[in-house]
């Protein structure tokens, strides 16, 4: 069996988020990157299955020279092999593009990626590279297993979940529970640094979507405290300052 | 070329050479690769650790601490330093260090790690035959055995070759029988392997013996009360008539104070490493807090006098985790040019560990201080919070405590450090009399200002050379006057220690970041040369102090006179906002949240 893992090179959870070039452009300095967390449950979940099944897992990402090093952590984790689409990630359309276009050439069994990248979370790429391979594509799936030739998924919905079941090949879109994060061992990182990592350029794609500008939220303002005793006084700036009642 | 005159360095040579800032080794350089096994530490934390702290302080569940170790182990962690032909990792040792400087944020997990990878494994590394690797060391590489270290007893704790504990050789010839008692035995109450320290008959010296725990004869007391650390077992253990097969003495008999004293060496530097790691996430914690906890209707964190502290505690990290670094590749650089000369590799290590002794004992003490002082001050900025056992400076506080104690208190390390200086200089090893006495010339002469070199920090490199001459000045006074006494002027040695410590530390610091700037130019981030002068500074106000009591202790009339007038000219330093600096440091700490290095 044959899985491959898209992770996208997102900026750590805890950084500092500022933008440049006149608010188009996210400033990467001082900016710690990491797998996108997502992604980094989709991984996990492959390498328990390469564990259980003996499947091999390629991981893909779309990016530029500077994602190498993440690259290098997911096939530190166990990884067999990646490929880098050598072309900066500008939209999901894309991203889905490039991962089709690989996908295509390799006919994977499945195809894991996380439910959304945590840097502009489109939560479409999935969906995308399902429709441009013509098969089905499964998201949020916060449990995968296999059973012969059929998956067997649960899916998160609003206020439940939903069991579903799909034959390979397929795409799933990963959230939590559906593995814990791996640390990647010492024998991994040694690993890591003679595993292949291709680069391939990407294939031409016109997506039609440009970026105009971004903009960060206001900054929070005071806040009133008003003791548990005064709800009058509450009640009484809601409607007349806050103006909301 | 660069790199044979690199692999020249000897031990405590600092003092009397100009070290280039292209010569040493800064974090700045980890590479990819590091930086991952650093990151898997971080995870390991976060993961395992961090969300059970106070189940592991409270000793519950006596499973729990050996469950981490197997953790730590399954991922490889306890193998870093371990050949890759004994089931470790080969790692250099500069990259061990950063693997105890991740893991010293771990408080009790952290002693119970680096008690297990270093006092615990390395005696059977460095000194064991083929036969006693082969059997222990794999085992202890994976976690599948837990190590701990039995060298102290009631009455023997600095003074470690006066220990009780006796090993007898059997009628037969096959055992030794060891008596005795040991204690404060890290890892003790889980430990499979233990080395024992004991006299053979009535030796001189002691001899080392690994003892399974299963070779039976061994009892132990409850886990210790202490005050920091909790959750790392402590015992006490009893030794009686435990039969110890004698293919299990470790390297010849009476070698086990050399033991003791060369894997001390390791802990030594490998502790100042760890305290680094306490100490940035103290940091950062403290930080954490000073941004959220207003008071006069601003966060506290925009106080200047909380700026101070945070500048302080940033700027004593960053000096410290340069001087440990660049130690740690000495050491690398030593080791690999005796592999060079065909050294075998245990002892290769044990060499290259030893000639940088000096540097290992001055991290010890700088680096387990600077972490002292960190916590104090998070406990300052945490304010009352910072005084509750519910908040996180509490546990950091206490469990710093111990660092200035354990692996030889700061106080004998000191010692060590100028005794070992005195003793290569008296050995012929490092020429200490050549440049003494230029200082004693100097002294008499008319101060020369010198030609102008060029080049970054001109004028804190002539500070720094100062300082070594004050130094130079006053340590060959002293020998001159005690002799072969001098020893028994403890007071005087620490000062002298003193003195040499803020050398070295001001010296790396300063180097690190003429490094940092003459690599990354306009792109080197954060106030680099604040932090630089900062430091400087402060070293050279506790050199004047230091040596002007070293002086009055033994100098009388003109002599006194003569160097306390040369100790002024050699500790001058152009004045410089300190103020400001302090605030741009804390500014960019504090906008980043966490120790920004």
């Amino acid at each position: 069996m044959k899985i491959l893992v898209c992770i996208s090179h997102v900026p750590d959870t805890t950084s500092r988020i500022a933008f440049t070039d006149n608010n188009t452009k996210f400033d990467t300095k001082g900016v710690q990157f990491i797998i996108g967390p997502y992604d980094d449950y989709a991984l996990a979940r492959a390498i328990e299955l390469k564990e259980s099944t003996g499947a091999t897992v390629t991981v893909l990402n779309v990016g530029l020279a500077e994602t190498e090093p993440t690259i290098r952590k997911a096939l530190a984790i166990g990884a067999d092999d990646a490929i880098r689409v050598n072309a900066e990630p500008v939209d999901s359309f894309f991203v889905a593009a490039q991962i089709a276009a690989q996908a295509k050439a390799e006919s994977y069994d499945l195809i894991l990626m996380g439910r959304e990248s945590i840097d502009y979370n489109s939560g479409v790429v999935h969906a995308l590279v399902g429709t441009m391979l013509n098969i089905p594509a499964v998201s949020p799936v916060m449990k995968l297993d296999l059973d012969g030739n059929t998956v067997k998924m649960v899916r998160e919905i609003e206020g439940g979940t939903e069991q579903v079941e799909a034959a390979m090949p397929l795409i799933a879109g990963c959230q939590e529970p559906i593995a814990e994060w791996k640390i990647p061992n010492m024998r991994g990182i040694m690993s890591a640094r003679t595993k292949p990592l291709k680069v391939v350029p990407p294939v031409a794609v016109e997506s039609g979507v440009k970026l105009q500008r971004f903009e960060l939220p206001p900054p929070k303002g005071a806040v009133k405290l008003i003791p548990p005793d005064k709800v009058e006084e509450l009640v009484h700036l809601l409607k007349t300052e806050a103006k909301v009642l | 070329m660069e790199a044979n005159t690199k692999r020249a360095i000897k031990g405590g040579e600092f003092l009397i050479r100009e070290t280039q800032a292209s010569e040493i080794f800064i974090p700045e350089d980890w590479n990819e690769e590091q930086r991952m096994i650093a990151q898997t530490c971080r995870e390991f934390l976060e993961q395992e650790v961090f969300p059970r702290l106070d189940e592991i302080d409270s000793m519950k569940d006596p499973g729990l601490m050996p469950a981490i170790l197997d953790k730590a182990g399954a991922l490889g962690l306890l193998g870093t330093s371990v050949p890759q032909e004994y089931g470790g990792f080969g790692m250099d040792f500069n990259t061990t260090m950063l693997v105890s400087e991740v893991f010293g944020g771990g408080h009790s997990v952290a002693v119970a790690l680096s008690a297990h990878t270093g006092i615990g494994t390395l005696p059977i590394l460095y000194y064991g035959n083929e036969d006693q690797k082969k059997r222990y060391i794999p085992k202890l590489a994976t976690g599948e055995w837990k190590a701990a270290y039995c060298l102290t007893e009631p009455d023997s704790g600095s003074d470690a070759n006066s220990g009780k504990s006796r090993a007898t050789l059997s009628a037969d010839g096959k055992h030794y029988i060891i008596n005795g008692q040991k204690m404060w035995i890290t890892n003790g109450g889980f430990a499979d392997v233990f080395i024992v320290f004991a006299k053979i008959d009535d030796d001189k010296n002691l001899s080392a013996f690994i003892v399974e725990k299963s070779f039976g004869g061994i009892t132990m007391n409850e886990e210790e009360r202490k005050m920091g650390i909790k959750g790392s077992s402590t015992r006490q253990i009893f030794f009686n008539d435990c039969k110890v097969p004698v293919e299990n003495l470790l390297s010849e008999r009476g070698n086990g104070f050399k033991i003791a004293v060369n894997i001390l060496n390791v802990g030594r530097i490998k502790l100042g490493a760890a305290a680094l790691g306490g100490s940035k996430r103290s940091i950062s914690i403290a930080i954490d807090y000073a941004k959220q906890r207003k008071q006069f209707g601003t966060e506290i964190a925009n106080f200047g006098a909380i700026k101070h502290k945070i500048a302080e505690m940033v700027t004593r990290v960053y000096a410290s985790e340069a001087a440990c670094y660049r130690a740690g590749q000495n050491i690398d650089d030593a080791y690999a040019a005796l592999i060079a000369n065909g050294v075998a590799p245990g002892e290769a290590r044990l060499k290259s560990l030893e000639e940088f002794a000096i540097e290992c004992a001055i991290m010890k003490v700088h680096g387990s201080e600077v972490l002292d002082f960190v916590v104090d001050e998070g406990v300052q900025i945490f304010g009352g919070m910072g005084f509750s056992a519910e908040g996180p400076m509490d546990r950091a506080y206490r469990d710093a405590r111990i660092n200035r104690i354990f692996e030889g208190t700061n106080e004998i390390n000191r010692m060590l450090t100028i005794d070992m200086l005195l003793k290569r200089a008296m050995k012929g090893h490092l020429d200490l009399m050549t440049p003494a006495m230029e200082v004693q010339k100097e002294l008499m002469a008319i101060p020369s200002f010198g030609e102008e070199a060029e080049g970054l920090f001109v004028a804190e490199k002539r500070v720094l050379a100062n300082a070594k001459k004050a130094g130079l000045m006053i340590a060959g006074a002293a020998v001159q006057k005690f002799m072969m006494k001098i020893a028994d002027e403890q007071e005087l040695l620490m000062n002298l220690a003193d003195i040499l410590i803020e050398i070295y530390i001001a010296e790396s610091c300063l180097l690190r970041v003429e490094k940092v700037l003459t690599q990354k130019g306009q792109d080197a981030e954060g106030p680099l040369t604040e932090i630089a002068m900062i430091y400087l500074h402060g070293a050279m106000e506790k050199i004047a102090a230091c040596g002007r009591e070293a002086i009055m202790a033994f100098a009388e009339g003109d002599e006194l006179r003569l160097m306390l007038l040369g100790l002024k000219r050699f500790t001058r330093i152009d004045p410089y906002n300190l103020k400001n600096a302090r605030r741009k440091v804390a500014d960019y700490a504090i906008a980043k949240g966490q120790y920004p290095f």
